[in-house]
C-alpha cells in the first residue's frame, strides 16, 4: 500500500472517533429533557450542566477529527 | 477536484514586523496582533463603559455589568466561598479565551485559540498556579487530594497512581480540548467553504451548511470559553477545599 491511500483510510479510521461524540451529546441532551420534562422548575439548575458535558463530550470527538485533519493536511 | 483544498492555510503565523533579539525570533506575527485587538477591546469594554457609570446601565456598562455577575457567579457556585479573591484571573482568562475565538470567527482573521503552543500556556499557567495556591493553603497537606477517604489500604495502591495521573493529565486535556475545538472547527469551515468554491451552480447547498456551522461555531466558541473557566474554577475548589 502506497502512503497516499494509508494517509486516506488512515484519516477515515480516525473519524470513528465521532461516533462516541455523538452518542456522548444525545446522552446528554436526552438527559437533559428527561429531567426538564419531569421538573420544569429545575431547568435553570440543569441548564449549564448540560452544556458543560456537551462541550466535553464533544471535545472527545474532535480530538479524533483533529488527527484526521492532521493526517491529511499537516504529514 | 477542480480546487486546490488549503484548509490549514488560515492558521499560519505571518511575521508582520520582524525583530530579532539575540538569536531569539520575537517578531510581532498576527498571532500577536489579534491577541493585542482581543486586549484592547476587553479592557475598551471595561474601562470606557464604567467610566460614566449610571445607577440605570446603558447599553454598555450593562454588557460589562453582565459579563462581570457571570463570571462572579460562576466562581460562588463552582468554586466554593474564599474564591472570590481569584475573580480576577478568572475573568481574564474568560474574556481572553471569549474574545480569540469570537475574533478568529471574522473571515480572513487569525484564532489565536487554534494553536496548542497558546492554549498550553494558558492551561499551565492554571495548573501551576492552583498546585501553588493549594500547596500555600494547606502545605504537605495538599497531598491528601491524591488519597480518597474511606479507601481500604489495598485499594489505595491502585488509586492513588490513577489520582496522580488524573490530576497531571489536566493541563493536556485542559489545553487540548480548546484547541482542538477551533482547528476542527474552523478547518471545517474551510473544506465546505471549498466544495462550495469547487461545485458551481450547486455551491448553494455548502454554502447553506457553512451558514449553519457558523452559527455552531459561534456557540462552541463562547460555551469553550465558558468551559474552560469552569474548570479553571472546579481546579481552584480542589486546591482550596481538597475535595
Amino acid at each position: 500500500m502506497d502512503l497516499a491511500s494509508a494517509k486516506m483510510i488512515g484519516a477515515g479510521l480516525a473519524c470513528i472517533a465521532l461516533v462516541g461524540a455523538g452518542i456522548g451529546i444525545g446522552n446528554v441532551f436526552s438527559a437533559l429533557i428527561n429531567s426538564v420534562a419531569r421538573n420544569p422548575a429545575s431547568q435553570a439548575q440543569v441548564q449549564p450542566f448540560a452544556f458543560l458535558g456537551f462541550a466535553l463530550a464533544e471535545a472527545t470527538g474532535l480530538f479524533g477529527l483533529a488527527i484526521a485533519f492532521l493526517i491529511l493536511f499537516v504529514f | 477536484m477542480a480546487i486546490e483544498l488549503h484548509p490549514l492555510h488560515q492558521f499560519e503565523i505571518q511575521r508582520l514586523v520582524p525583530l530579532h533579539i539575540g538569536g531569539l525570533d520575537v517578531s510581532y506575527t498576527n498571532s500577536a496582533l489579534l491577541m493585542t485587538i482581543a486586549v484592547g477591546l476587553i479592557t475598551a469594554l471595561t474601562v470606557l463603559s464604567t467610566r460614566k457609570a449610571a445607577l440605570v446601565p446603558g447599553r454598555w456598562q450593562s454588557l460589562a455589568e453582565m459579563s462581570y455577575e457571570f463570571v462572579a457567579d460562576m466562581i460562588d457556585t463552582n468554586a466554593g466561598h474564599g474564591a472570590r479573591a481569584f475573580f480576577p484571573f478568572v475573568f481574564t482568562l474568560f474574556m481572553f479565551i471569549l474574545f480569540s475565538n469570537l475574533l478568529g470567527l471574522i473571515p480572513y482573521s487569525f484564532t489565536v485559540t487554534s494553536h496548542i503552543i497558546v492554549t498550553f500556556a494558558l492551561a499551565a499557567v492554571v495548573f501551576i498556579g492552583v498546585t501553588i495556591v493549594g500547596f500555600v493553603r494547606h502545605g504537605a497537606h495538599f497531598l491528601r487530594l491524591f488519597v480518597p477517604e474511606g479507601v481500604p489500604a489495598v485499594l489505595l495502591l491502585l488509586l492513588v497512581p490513577i489520582e496522580l495521573l488524573s490530576y497531571f493529565i489536566r493541563p493536556f486535556t485542559l489545553s487540548i480540548r480548546l484547541f482542538a475545538n477551533m482547528l476542527a472547527g474552523h478547518t471545517m469551515l474551510a473544506i465546505f467553504g471549498g466544495f462550495a468554491a469547487s461545485v458551481g451552480v450547486f455551491a448553494i447547498f455548502p454554502l447553506g451548511i457553512n451558514i449553519l456551522l457558523v452559527g455552531l461555531e459561534l456557540l462552541v466558541a463562547a460555551l469553550q470559553a465558558y468551559v474552560f473557566a469552569i474548570l479553571t474554577c472546579l481546579y481552584l475548589r480542589d486546591a482550596l477545599h481538597l475535595h
